[in-house]
């Protein structure tokens, strides 16, 4: 529910390990609104979200541990560089890293050279990636990601998609609200196409 | 886990200063313009001066009090900051006390300063300098329950003041009160006690009050 409207109702949805779901759905169908009440920022209007037997509302910050939450909001702070960005979230969620670790993931990310510039001085597509970088760096079980591939490029689409495999090789779950089509070679793929 | 968060608002304040002087130069001649409008009467000056600077301390605190989480807020961080794995009144706790050193503690210590056009004796400066000390906690811990409150909400600015600044009343009556005893020779330590419960209930209840707020601001 958003205001008055019912956005979706009797969704029913199991997702096990190494399950890769892609949301679809014309603009203003709820995608986004369903990733929040997954990751706890929305709580349902009726339902519940269940995550390993527990409500996640009962679960409170524990469930946090085992969740990253990509918004299309990047999430980055524009006086910070892409380094200390990374380092700093990642720190707020439990892991540590430094210097020189942040820098070969932003590397990894294809930001070599920009990793002490500023944020407001990188590109849209760039400062999307810093974003993205924390998927590297995580060890949470559950990806949910909002509109990452806008703004990217070609490359970054194709390394957004390997991050995703690894991450469902090793057991993980990613839910992902895109518009575009998102071909993975493995994992089990299913898609909730969300209507207006 | 505390030190990152205050960590990352004490750079983010530095590396923009401006924001962080502007408050302080509003205090400075706020308080200014009180002894250049009424002239060299100096008893007047020293009855008035408690109130005129603590007034202009609660205002110039007003000033920071919308940025405290509405940055985070439109960069899509304080999203993520509800999201980590630690309880959200450490965030509160760690974003309030970072507002205190960026936005407080430049007041506290240049109030002895401004002071000094009041025509107040050293000992009386030395009581403003503690009663502010005790008090700005108070100002940026119930400040931060308006901040979440108004996140979002179109002239929040405005309505920050009008939510927050009764609750500043306790805190100005005691923290100018102690000023007012250190004129008049008795003693401020009654105010000051005071003053100082008030900072510590403050410091208990507002941190889960404004996480309750923030949750409700960004569902």
């Amino acid at each position: 529910m958003r205001g008055d409207r019912r956005l979706f109702s009797g969704l029913d949805l199991a997702v096990s390990p190494g399950t890769f779901v892609q949301l679809t759905g014309p603009n203003g169908s709820g995608k986004t609104s369903l990733l929040r009440i997954l990751c706890g920022l929305l709580p349902p209007a009726e339902g519940a979200v269940i995550w390993e037997g527990a409500n996640i509302r009962s679960l409170g910050e524990e469930y946090f541990t085992a969740v990253t939450y990509l918004g299309h909001r990047h999430g980055i702070k524009d006086e910070l560089s892409a380094v200390e960005n990374l380092r700093i979230s990642n720190a707020l969620n439990g892991v540590e890293i430094s210097q020189e670790r942040a820098r070969t993931v932003l590397d990894q990310m294809g930001l070599a050279g920009r990793e002490l510039l500023p944020a407001r001085l990188l590109s849209e597509g760039q400062r999307r990636r810093v974003a993205l970088a924390r998927l590297l760096v995580c060890n949470t079980k559950l990806w949910l990601l909002d509109e990452v591939l806008t703004s990217l490029d070609k490359g970054a689409v194709a390394l957004v998609r390997s991050l995703i495999e690894k991450h469902l090789t090793a057991g993980g779950i990613a839910i992902v609200a895109t518009h575009q089509e998102l071909e993975l070679s493995s994992g089990l793929t299913k898609r909730l196409e969300l209507t207006t | 886990m505390l030190r990152w968060i205050v960590w990352r608002d004490l750079m983010l304040a530095w590396r923009r200063r401006s924001d962080m002087l502007s408050t302080v130069f509003f205090f400075v001649i706020v308080v200014s313009l009180f002894p250049l409008g009424i002239g060299p009467e100096t008893q007047l000056l020293r009855t008035i001066a408690p109130g005129v600077v603590w007034v202009a301390a609660l205002l110039a605190s007003m000033l920071s009090l919308g940025r405290l989480f509405a940055n985070d807020y439109q960069d899509g961080t304080l999203e993520q900051l509800l999201l980590t794995p630690q309880p959200l009144f450490l965030v509160v706790i760690g974003k309030t006390l970072a507002h205190w050193i960026v936005a407080e503690v430049p007041l506290v210590l240049i109030a002895p300063l401004v002071g000094l056009q009041f025509n107040l004796d050293p000992d009386t400066l030395l009581i403003l300098f503690a009663s502010l000390l005790l008090g700005t906690p108070v100002l940026s811990l119930i400040g931060s329950v308006g901040a979440a409150l108004t996140l979002g909400l179109r002239g929040g600015g405005v309505l920050i003041s009008i939510l927050v600044l009764p609750l500043y009343i306790p805190a100005l009556i005691f923290g100018a009160g102690a000023v007012e005893a250190s004129i008049m020779g008795t003693s401020p330590a009654a105010h000051l006690y005071l003053l100082g419960a008030f900072a510590i209930v403050s410091s208990l209840f507002s941190p889960w009050a404004t996480a309750a707020a923030l949750r409700i601001s960004l569902e």
